[in-house]
């Protein structure tokens, strides 16, 4: 197994379990996720890693009949505590989902609209965010002379970055990623990828992905999930040469999912 | 007798036949708008002549010596509509939110079919009750209430007689009825906002009011002013349920408790002795309640437009 510096983790799930319903969807889960890394979670459709994705930042509570067992502790915390305060909560914790999600408004509101969900700020600061956030993004030469243009007008891929500079905006420690190339063009995915690469100085990122060159590609550490376990945890470079459980290495051959 | 077939009938015919009758229909929808349109005006020509202008402005209505005037109804019409749509839009709007952002869904379901239910309401039933039992209400409790314990009568608009009837229990009653059809309208808009982008606003870190309001407000806006637009739509013609409680006199509205007169009360209250210079009178009400609901639609689509524009789509 791998050994990790405990001071590095900075999300700790702990015996996490997760239920749609009356179905379980997660089974024990114990994974450290390590700071300013990117962690890749892979596995076939239906093994939990969107799932897990969502315990990170309780987006599943929006559902009346998801629920979890267990902890997850970041920066020390168990954040699925009722007392924690979620909104803080989310804007600490980037969400990007799978289709692009820009709001119903300009690509500059898009951008100060998670900044003015969080900060009071005079409408200079919340430009110099914006224009700081958009480049972080690597949207600002595309889209600075559209500022005023709505969001949902830019191609698929401009629309993703559009997300993610909305979500870097906000000041987060962590970016989760769901799928987040998966309806963009490749050259849209190769700039998101790059990207990735220059995000995880600041962040701590973590991305779920069905494409394996891209966890390859991208991520530090892998995590495999099969069936709402993890079968595998490890370095991605490991995991991706000779990884310890046949499982593993039957999936990543493409052998079954 | 494939072969038979052929050789009777023009294998084109059915076709064409299809086409006409279709063509036909459509443009017999045309037909019916453009013919009444004529038809009021025809009607209403007696009046307009002999008034002009004044017609529209003047509000005396003198059947003794024949001098009508439109003032009284017209703006009579647009005080209810409005009270009406200032208190059915927020409610409709917070009930639709709750209905779909918050409640649970063994309360969702049956409050949605009874909004339904209530929608099907036929309006005269609404004008009886507000008869019997509103209007005695709104004398007692509501209007001491509001000129009294609230102290309103000081201001221009409320009082002095307190008979339950006029243009506030008109235009709640109204608010009453047009209620279930905003609601409805609504509660399906937010229900069109897709999922992820709901949950993409919650993982930003805003709460259930800014995902409403900033994310499904936007998104839906167009669906949000159609709903809007429906319930106006309905007030302005409304006849049955305001003819009862609105007083029925051709007054001027100068205050809420005032009683008053619509276009559509008028007709119906005079349209059974009408004769002559009077009854070209109503076809031009009539007609000027015509031209404002179709005004409605018109400027409804000029603002969608121009909505449309400035959310940058093609």
């Amino acid at each position: 197994m791998l050994n990790l510096n405990a001071d590095e983790i900075k999300i700790s799930t702990r015996h996490l379990n997760f239920y749609y319903g009356k179905h379980q969807a997660l089974f024990d889960n114990n994974l450290d996720i390590l700071t300013n890394c990117v962690t890749a979670v892979i596995g076939p459709s239906g093994c939990g890693k969107s799932t897990y994705l969502r315990c990170l930042n309780r987006i599943f509570e929006l559902y009346r009949d998801q629920r979890t067992e267990g902890e997850i502790i970041i920066d020390g915390r168990n954040i699925l505590d009722k007392t924690v305060d979620v909104l803080e909560l989310r804007r600490k914790i980037g969400m990007i989902f799978q289709k692009p999600t820009p709001f119903p408004m300009s690509v500059f509101d898009n951008v100060a609209y998670g900044l003015k969900l969080h900060f009071r700020l005079s409408r200079k600061e919340v430009g110099e965010r914006v224009e700081k956030a958009l480049i972080g993004a690597s949207l600002w030469d595309e889209v600075k002379d559209k500022l005023k243009r709505n969001g949902m007008a830019l191609s698929g891929g401009q629309q993703q970055r559009l997300c993610i500079a909305r979500a870097i905006a906000a000041e987060p420690e962590i970016l989760l990623m769901d799928e987040p190339t998966s309806a963009v063009d490749p050259v849209g995915t190769l700039k998101i990828e790059d990207l990735i690469e220059e995000l995880k100085t600041r962040f701590t990122l973590v991305i779920v992905t069905h494409n394996m060159q891209q966890a390859a590609r991208v991520s530090d550490y892998t995590a495999f999930f099969y069936q709402g376990q993890i079968v595998e945890y490890n370095r991605t470079q490991k995991i991706f040469t000779s990884p310890d459980r046949k499982q593993t290495e039957d999936y990543i051959t493409g052998r079954f999912g | 007798m494939a072969i038979l077939k052929k050789q009777f009938v023009n294998p084109e015919l059915p076709d064409r036949l299809f086409r006409v009758l279709t063509a036909g229909a459509a443009w017999l929808a045309m037909l019916l708008l453009v013919g009444l349109v004529g038809q009021l005006f025809y009607c209403a020509m007696p009046a307009v002549r002999r008034f002009g202008f004044r017609f529209l402005v003047a509000s005396e209505w003198d059947p003794v010596n024949n001098i009508y005037g439109a003032l009284p109804a017209v703006t009579g019409t647009l005080v209810t509509t409005a009270i009406a749509i200032v208190i059915a839009v927020p409610i409709s709007f917070i009930v639709a939110m709750y209905l779909v952002e918050s409640a649970p869904h063994w309360l969702s379901v049956p409050i949605s079919h009874t909004l339904d239910l209530l929608a099907a309401i036929p309006s005269i039933i609404y004008g009886m009750w507000g008869l019997f039992v509103f209007v005695p209400f709104m004398q007692t409790y509501i209007q001491p209430l509001l000129a009294d314990r609230l102290g309103l009568k000081h201001l221009a608009f409320f009082g002095p007689e307190y008979n339950g009837f006029g243009f506030l229990t008109a235009g709640i009653i109204l608010a009453l009825m047009i209620l279930p059809f905003i609601c409805a309208v609504m509660r399906d808009v937010f229900r069109l906002v897709p999922n992820v982008l709901r949950e993409s606003a919650f993982g930003a870190g805003a709460t259930h009011w800014e995902v409403t309001y900033d994310i499904a407000l936007k998104y839906g806006a167009r669906g949000l002013l159609g709903a809007v637009f429906l319930g106006l739509g309905r007030a302005v013609g409304e006849t049955m349920a305001i003819l009862f409680v609105i007083g029925n006199v051709q007054n001027l509205p100068r205050s809420l408790f005032g009683s008053g007169t619509t276009i559509a009360a008028t007709l119906a209250n005079n349209f059974g002795e009408a004769e002559g210079i009077l009854k070209s009178s109503l076809f031009e009400l009539g007609l000027i309640l015509l031209l404002t609901a179709l005004g409605i639609q018109v400027l409804a689509q000029l603002w969608l437009n121009r909505i449309r524009k400035q959310m940058g789509e093609q």
